[in-house]
């Protein structure tokens, strides 16, 4: 016997297998990323003030991926809609064009994103030495107009071997511009547009500092969940980058030639997931570039 | 445009259906830039100070704090028809069979449980 | 693996005369790398039952500890070292690290790589697609690669025994802080170490259910035979249709929290430990920021589902076998399905019953503690559907039955004692106590085991042609239930006296508190206790030597031994692949025992109504339902 509904519908549900699978698969992914967003905001919500950073990250270049990721849904959605006309010529090169956007995503994430991150500093002033630095952080004005204080010098570290050598008494920092003009109301909300820091250097002594890192997952809750809901989420492209050059590869014409609806099928199936992922990017763009 | 005909059997009704997907595509296409449209606005918006933007129309006086939950709750609003016009159209969810339906309200209802009693037992600790 | 072996030989030499259309398979990839799900099926049974014995053997050197604390254990503890390495127990007594990984891998090993693979995967694998008339699994390829995911997952959580500083110690539950900074530091390798290891052994083990569950929703609703209308599923296949979705959809938090402490492990995040934390005297360099409460929150959603994952299962096996040794339907059956989908839904919302102690206010401890209640009902009336369906038949005592009944009592014994613990100001008495231990063993322990040696007794022969012995059935049996009892019932008892669960020495000290039950303090029970348990790993071998000495000399039998009526009972046995010889059709519900005017006293789903029939039904409606 072989396994029905395969390919054509079963009558009394409307749809074949692999369509019920990947939906029940995609609704243990919207649990799978519910879950890292419900920690997303449990998390925020728990912050003390001042602890949540805020415009840390690149938003040109996060726009561009949202954009890329965007073009991607439609041209997947357009490869399934060739393979329904029968256009094969077409849906290679639709597909062609998806892969490509998703290979960009992934490059743009992985070789400048994420690496820009590890090569910036963040260093955390404690409590009582705030007052000593008040022409960075700017907290007397941020109080008065009931703003959360800033806790944060972040920059470009010029001696990082102050990190390890414990004769060197102070950090020396290339200040990021809001720490440079601190009581510009334009600074009072979070700096969208990516700047590279000043050349204003600020010495900050260890003494006061409680704690220097740089902006890796170690820096706060924030830039961990930043890396692990991006990390998992550039996992899911790389899988759905993978199975469209297996469906774009040869081999699918072959399946194309023997049984046409199947390669659709197919693609409607991955596409599907690819549309999901597409999906979890648009809310994680606005809830770590833009908030 | 879950179930298409048979194209080795029936190439006449077939013929009508490619005509179908033909309209269908040009939605895709609509809904992409609109998509990439909403991008911009959401990113727009969030150089705005819905704070202090209600507080003046509203004739309100909104803490920095509350200007914020503002802001979030305009770029989810954004995020959240984004990611309808996707699951609607892309996914096609806008007509899609019952069952589909029901799983994804139970998926839909348990993710709403999940985050909104993490939240509860957050707001409503005997201490703090 | 021999069994599996021996057992494929016998259904080679059957498959070979019967008619095939198919071309043959090598060796290797008809019974190992096998897409057949009866294979498959056999497969995750076999394994699990191996990883239950061994998850029983880790309680039963323990419960050395606990009887006798600080003496060296005889005879097995000269050579246990040699085997878990020299620190575990020097001399023959367990250091506490030891104890700890025990406790912490008796647990995990028990519900994920013994109950779950057994109760859902194994009997779901094998017997759904035969009950629902289907040829195989809808997706045959991410069925084996279900059941190759879970067998990475367990070897992962088995080496983890044999890395320096040993598995996991922080229970089964990980609770963080501690899970986040254990297994850490000078002697523990940074990423080979207990937790760690645990932590990516889950992550297969979850890959492994979710791939299942995809599986089997999609088989259930797509591949049921023509005429198999939902109500005229065995209720067996709704169980594990609910089991299902609950793997689905409570599983991915889960996975979200496990791949937030593998951050926190490796990546030096703090998800789930808050600033200022200090560890052995000296400040953590950590961000801070992190909650602990967030991992048990996402910990029980799916912790608590999980329960029902364990015993739904096990519901559907006493139900099939309830119905056929009492020779009459299933009372109730719609009310049991509701039930059953009932439970499903609530299982969701009631997780933080878990966490009366974390300081949760009295609004949601009255959401909790409301929906906690109200999941008793549905549980009730599937108990009492069951207890109703006994009445008036003429009932069986094979053995498959002796423990579908026994099944009934402990389950009933392990809810009950539930609802107080259900409230939160008894469970702030009774928490982390052996209470705890005692109710939740009764459910899982002589619950769901029960239930599912008693599925291996009555799918056996379906399994092989052949039954398993019934003495020898019979001499697994009374010493199990009675040592069950024995073990669990003055856990109960110690629990009120205050005995926490996590004591290394068994309580010893606490014993000055004087107070005796039936003569005995809170720690001299654990004596009977540990050789009640001692006896029951002697009363498993007559199963162990009755399972493969059948396989090869059972009786044989023909292809409906107990008469029963669901259509995996028309296939052969054991079935060829593609499972079925004419392709099944259903024609009535699926327990239409003793019903009026017929031959037998059972009447198969696939048998045609009679006209003759049909006007009957219609006469005299309280005869058939």
């Amino acid at each position: 016997m072989e396994i029905p509904y395969t390919i054509s519908t079963r009558p009394d549900t409307g749809l074949w297998n692999a369509k019920i699978g990947i939906w029940l698969f995609l609704a243990s992914e919207v649990m799978l990323f519910g879950g890292l967003f419900s920690a997303y905001v449990f998390l925020r919500l728990d912050a003390q003030p001042g602890e949540w950073p805020h415009g840390l990250l690149n938003v040109p270049v996060g726009t561009m991926n949202t954009a890329i990721l965007i073009m991607s849904s439609v041209t997947v959605v357009l490869a399934w809609a060739a393979l329904k006309m029968r256009r094969y010529g077409a849906y290679w090169w639709y597909m062609l064009a998806t892969i490509m956007c998703g290979i960009i995503f992934l490059f743009v994430k992985l070789y400048y994103e994420w690496p820009q991150k590890f090569e910036h500093y963040g260093i955390f002033i404690k409590p009582a030495a705030l007052e000593k630095y008040e022409q960075y952080l700017g907290n007397n004005r941020r109080s008065e107009k009931g703003i959360e204080p800033r806790i944060e010098i972040s920059g470009h570290l010029h001696n990082p071997e102050a990190l390890k050598d414990a004769n060197i008494k102070e950090y020396e920092i290339g200040l990021d511009p809001v720490y440079v003009d601190p009581n510009n109301p334009a600074n009072d909300r979070p700096h969208f547009l990516y700047v590279p820091p000043t050349d204003h250097v600020a010495k900050i002594e260890k003494e006061d500092v409680e704690r220097i890192d740089s902006f890796g997952p170690w820096h706060s809750a924030y830039f961990a969940s930043y890396f692990t809901i991006t990390g998992l989420h550039g996992a899911h492209v790389l899988a759905g980058v993978l199975v469209f050059i297996y469906m774009w590869l040869p081999v699918s014409k072959k399946l194309y030639q023997r049984n046409p609806e199947h390669l659709a099928n197919r693609v409607e199936v991955s596409g599907l997931f690819w549309h999901f992922v597409d999906l979890v990017w648009i809310f994680v763009f606005p809830l770590f570039y833009l908030l | 445009m879950n179930n298409p005909p048979d194209v080795a059997q029936d190439p006449k009704e077939y013929e009508e259906y490619a005509h179908g997907v033909q309209k269908h595509v040009r939605g895709y296409l609509m809904v992409g830039a609109l998509l990439l449209t909403f991008t911009a606005v959401t990113v727009a918006l969030s150089y705005v100070d819905f704070g202090a933007l209600f507080s003046r129309i509203f004739r309100v006086n909104l803490s920095p704090a509350q200007g914020g939950k503002a802001n979030i709750t305009v770029a989810l609003l954004v995020a959240m028809f984004k990611a309808g016009l996707v699951a609607a159209v892309f996914m096609h969810l806008a007509a899609e069979k019952r069952l589909i339906y029901r799983v994804l309200i139970f998926t839909g209802f348990f993710v709403f449980a999940l985050f909104w009693l993490t939240y509860l037992a957050w707001y409503n600790p005997i201490v703090r | 693996m021999d069994a599996s072996t021996s057992l494929e030989t016998h259904h080679d030499a059957h498959a070979h005369a019967g008619e095939h259309e198919h071309h043959e398979l090598g060796w290797w990839r008809k019974y190992i790398f096998s897409t057949d799900h009866k294979v498959i099926g056999i497969q995750y049974g076999l394994c699990g039952l191996v990883f239950l014995f061994f998850g029983f053997c880790l309680m039963m050197i323990m419960r050395w500890q606990l009887a006798y604390p600080g003496q060296a254990l005889p005879v097995v503890g000269k050579w246990l070292p040699y085997f878990f390495g020299a620190n575990t127990m020097p001399d023959g007594k367990m250091t506490p690290e030891f104890y700890n990984s025990l406790g912490a891998m008796h647990g995990t090993i028990m519900i994920f790589l013994g109950v779950v693979p057994v109760a859902f995967a194994a009997f779901g694998n094998f017997v759904v697609p035969l009950q629902i008339g289907a040829p195989d699994m809808t997706f045959p390829k991410v069925n084996a690669a279900s059941f190759w995911a879970f067998g990475v997952g367990g070897v992962i959580m088995l080496t983890s025994f044999f890395v320096p500083g040993g598995a996991a110690k922080g229970g089964w539950t990980s609770y963080t802080p501690l899970s986040d900074i254990s297994d850490k530091g000078p002697g523990f390798h940074p990423f080979l170490n207990g937790q760690t290891l645990w932590l990516l052994g889950f992550i297969f083990l979850i890959t492994s259910s979710l791939l299942g569950a995809v599986n089997f929703i999609t088989t259930i609703i797509q591949l049921r035979a023509k005429g198999l209308t939902w109500m005229r599923l065995p209720f067996f296949v709704w169980a594990q249709f609910v089991t299902a979705f609950l793997l689905l959809l409570a599983f991915p938090p889960l996975e979200a929290a496990i791949v937030m402490q593998l951050m926190d492990r490796t990546a030096a995040t703090s998800f789930f430990l808050p600033a200022g934390m200090i560890v052995n005297g000296a400040p953590l360099h950590i961000s801070g920021g992190g909650s602990p409460l967030l991992w048990q929150h996402l910990f029980w959603f799916l912790g608590h589902p999980e329960v029902y994952v364990l015993i739904l299962p096990a519901f559907g096996i006493v139900a099939e076998i309830l119905a056929n040794n009492s020779r009459k339907p299933l009372w109730g059956y719609k009310s049991l399905v509701f039930s059953v989908l009932v439970i499903g839904f609530l299982s969701f919302i009631v997780w933080a019953h878990h966490m009366w102690l974390t300081g949760m206010g009295s609004t949601v401890s009255a959401f909790f503690q409301t929906t906690t209640l109200l999941i008793s009902i549905p549980s009730v009336i599937i108990l009492s559907a069951f207890f109703i369906s006994l009445w008036g038949g003429s009932i069986r005592f094979n053995v498959p039955m002796l423990w579908a009944t026994a099944f009934l009592p402990m389950f009933g014994i392990g809810g009950l004692t539930g609802i107080p613990l259900a409230f939160n100001s008894a469970d702030l008495y009774l928490h982390d106590t052996y209470y705890i231990i005692a109710h939740f063993h009764y459910i899982v322990a002589p619950g769901t085991i029960f239930g599912l040696f008693a599925g291996i007794y009555y799918w056996f022969p379906k399994a092989t042609g052949r039954t398993m012995n019934e003495f020898w059935g019979k001499v697994h049996f009374w010493p199990s239930l009675i040592c069950m009892n024995v073990i669990f019932l003055p856990m109960f008892l110690q629990g009120m006296l205050g005995m926490h669960r996590r004591w290394y020495d068994g309580g010893q000290g606490w014993t000055l508190s004087g107070e005796h039950i039936w003569g005995l303090t809170g720690f001299q029970w654990n004596t009977p206790i540990s050789w009640a348990a001692w006896i029951m790993g002697l009363a498993q071998i007559p199963f162990i030597i009755n399972f493969f000495w059948s396989i090869k000399h059972g009786k044989k039998v023909n292809d409906n031994p107990w008469e029963a009526t669901t259509l995996e009972w028309t296939a052969p046995s054991p079935p060829p692949h593609g499972n079925f010889v004419t392709t099944p059709v259903a024609y009535r519900g699926p327990y239409e025992y003793s019903l009026p005017g017929r031959e037998k006293d059972f009447t198969m789903q696939n048998e045609p109504v009679e006209p003759a029939e049909r006007s009957r039904r219609v006469a005299e409606p309280a005869l058939v339902h």
